[in-house]
């Protein structure tokens, strides 16, 4: 297990993550908090101060949980050139290379394993309906559509609930712990970025029984570049001048709700 | 992303009439499903009444250097080329320039369903930001400071002269078009008489989507729509936290996961039972988002002491959350009183307030907006940034040239099959 692991991209992720994590506990905080550079001894005084226009008594609505702020920003700014300079280029020759038809093939065929992630994890959650349509999917899919090259599932109307570890923690009751920007994998958070290593473990586990061991060495990276080709998301193209700050707030609502269906 | 779509798409507003006067509309049999303006707003065209469009179109972004050498603030050291898209024919065809409303992308949904439209007709399609787009503050306005409807003009004239410029040896291109929705139709009004005087492209037809009449109207109405959050501003995390409970209800529901499409918020919308308050509350948080980001892109750009004290230097690893904090809590017209007017009196010396309110209106362009033929106007009656009566001020300037729907709100409707297929006729009988 441990050396199919080894082959997975996932993997350098995870370690990633959890030097990060583990640095981090480490050294709180890990980079000092950068100020505000002053030209004058004193701030001078603009149109609208915080002073003037925040009340004291009115929280922040996207007061976050986030110690570790500094290193993730920087981790936040790696990744914009990450994606900039490796991660979308790549993208973009895949995209020029491969056919459209071809393309949807092979999300659909990675997208019946991320299914199969979801039955174990509705398992887990002990959710029968969830179970049942995730365990459907992959059933139909596999056979039907070509071994899931073709989502038969989904043309038939067949719901698709998504779950991983990061939500079956939740489910019990985890908390999320300290927001986190994961190296390339972008925003999470500590109980998320936990959760990563169980399904990782999972699919591995999935892979190695039903493919062989060249297939499963070539595919990893695609799986990486067919997930980010299917991603709208660009960092630093919101249009907000607070990227950092709503990102942040968007996940912790996001997974509330991923976690609450 | 989807949250920010939703936020983004809601937009609302005030008044409900449902009187189909127009000359030029189909009145009584127009099919367009929400006759409430603010649900018309917050949540679009189910995609059953949709114009049947491509989804794949080679709509690609690109950038360019308006300013080269400019210097851009550290903390928003990613603005320094404008971005723009295209979607362009490998024939020779006509090539028409949209213009995205307030706050809004090149690439955003409205947007990029009218390049659908017009590239799927075979027209070259080149799509720009709104000037009040935080990318457009810093990589394409002369002066950092929008709202302008003149210089706006002018610096979307630029832009697209540059852009222009570049695409030359591209494309073959027969005519020149432009269109633009909300704010980007008003700025699409000014744009098409500077090009009257600089003769670069010689529209052929110009089509203004619900645009505002007076600018300062309708970013007072949409400031006030924040007024509708129960307890004022100070509470909007109890409102938030309140419509959270019940859209989470929804949410476990159904069987989607976060596909937050116009069904699925028209779904949501009626499981929740929102109140025409609560909808008006989020289209004023929707506005009040942007508002936020361009007023404090255009202070880091101008370095006017807005929200940031003038001698603080920010970094592009600096905690900005004070700064989003107190934006967030400032409107339009707190831009326009504290901000754009003192900015721009410096260079229109004598001029009031009043006046210069004024002239930020297609009421100061009135004449050549008669004049005009080839400017053509497709609008709504209940359009929620307008203030009662000022509809009429379509109907009376552009006659016939008005085309204006008994629903839809503001922008609600643009998908709509009717509206798809007015837009495309306005430049098609005058292209082929």
């Amino acid at each position: 297990m441990r050396k199919q692991l080894a082959y997975t991209p996932a993997r350098i992720f995870l370690v990633l993550a959890i030097i990060i994590m583990v640095s981090a506990c480490n050294t709180a905080p890990p980079m000092p908090e950068p100020q505000p550079e002053l030209s004058a001894d004193e701030i001078e005084e603009p149109v609208f101060s915080a002073r003037r226009i925040l009340n004291d008594d009115v929280a922040d609505y996207t007061a976050d949980y986030d110690p570790w702020e500094g290193m993730n920003r920087r981790v936040y700014n790696f990744n914009y050139h990450f994606d900039h300079y490796v991660f979308l280029p790549v993208v973009h020759g895949w995209q020029a290379v491969v056919p459209s038809v071809a393309r949807h093939g092979i999300h659909n065929f990675f997208n019946n394993f991320r299914d199969m992630r979801t039955i174990v994890n509705s398992i887990l959650q002990l959710s029968p309906k969830k179970t049942i349509q995730a365990t459907g999917r992959v059933l139909v899919n596999s056979t039907l559509g070509l071994l899931g090259f073709v989502d038969v599932a989904s043309d038939a109307g067949m719901p698709r609930p998504i779950e991983d570890f990061g939500q079956t923690l939740g489910h019990w009751g985890v908390e999320s712990g300290p927001y986190l920007v994961l190296p390339i994998l972008g925003p999470s958070n500590v109980r998320d970025g936990i959760g990563l290593i169980p399904d990782t473990l999972v699919l591995t586990a999935v892979q190695k029984e039903v493919l062989t061991k060249p297939l499963r060495k070539t595919i990893f990276a695609f799986d990486a570049v067919d997930t980010r080709a299917f991603l709208p998301f660009r960092y630093y193209e919101t249009g907000s001048a607070f990227e950092y700050e709503t990102l942040r707030w968007m996940y912790g609502v996001k997974r509330e709700l991923d976690i609450a269906k | 992303m989807s949250l920010k779509t939703t936020f983004l798409r809601s937009l609302a507003g005030l008044i409900g009439l449902l009187l189909a006067t127009s000359i030029h509309a189909a009145t009584g049999n127009y099919g367009y499903p929400h006759q409430d303006p603010f649900v018309a707003t917050v949540v679009g065209t189910p995609s059953a009444d949709r114009a049947l469009l491509p989804q794949d179109i080679p709509f690609n972004k690109r950038t360019i250097m308006i300013y080269e050498g400019r210097p851009v603030p550290d903390a928003v050291w990613f603005e320094s080329a404008l971005r723009y898209s295209v979607a362009l024919q490998k024939h020779s065809a006509p090539l028409i320039f949209l213009i995205a409303g307030t706050g809004a992308a090149h690439n955003g949904a409205k947007n990029h369903n009218m390049a659908r439209a017009f590239y799927q007709a075979g027209f070259h399609v080149v799509s720009l930001s709104s000037p009040t787009y935080g990318n457009f503050v810093i990589a394409g306005s002369s002066t950092g400071v929008p709202g302008h409807a003149v210089r706006d003009a002018q610096d979307l004239y630029t832009v697209m002269e540059r852009v222009w410029s570049g695409l030359r040896e591209e494309i073959s291109v027969t005519d020149f078009y432009l269109t633009g929705y909300s704010l980007g139709g008003f700025n699409a009004a000014y744009v098409s008489q500077l090009d009257e005087e600089r003769q670069a492209f010689d529209f052929k037809k110009v089509l203004l989507i619900n645009p505002p009449v007076s600018l300062y109207n309708s970013i007072s109405l949409l400031d006030r729509m924040m007024e509708n959050i129960p307890g004022g501003e100070d509470n909007f995390q109890t409102f938030f936290e309140d419509l959270m409970v019940g859209f989470t209800e929804v949410y476990k529901k159904t069987d989607d996961s976060l596909d937050f499409g116009d069904d699925f918020l028209y779904k949501a919308y009626e499981a929740m039972d929102l109140k025409n308050e609560e909808l008006a509350a989020l289209v004023g948080v929707s506005f009040r988002l942007s508002s936020a980001s361009m007023a404090f892109f255009s202070d880091l750009m101008t370095n006017y002491g807005y929200i940031k004290p003038r001698n603080v230097q920010l970094n592009r690893h600096s905690d900005l959350s004070v700064y989003r904090q107190v934006s967030e809590r400032l409107g339009f017209t707190d831009y326009y009183h504290e901000f754009f007017f003192p900015y721009y009196r410096e260079t229109h010396p004598g001029v009031s307030r009043d006046q210069f309110i004024e002239s930020m209106s297609l009421n100061s362009i009135e004449p050549y907006l008669r004049s005009a033929e080839k400017i053509t106007v497709m609008h709504n009656e209940d359009d929620i940034i307008l203030l009662p009566g000022e509809i009429d001020f379509f109907r009376q300037v552009f006659g016939s040239r008005a085309t204006i729907y008994p629903s839809g709100g503001h922008c609600g409707n643009m998908d709509y099959r009717d509206n798809v297929a007015l837009m495309l006729s306005t430049f098609q009988e005058s292209s082929l």
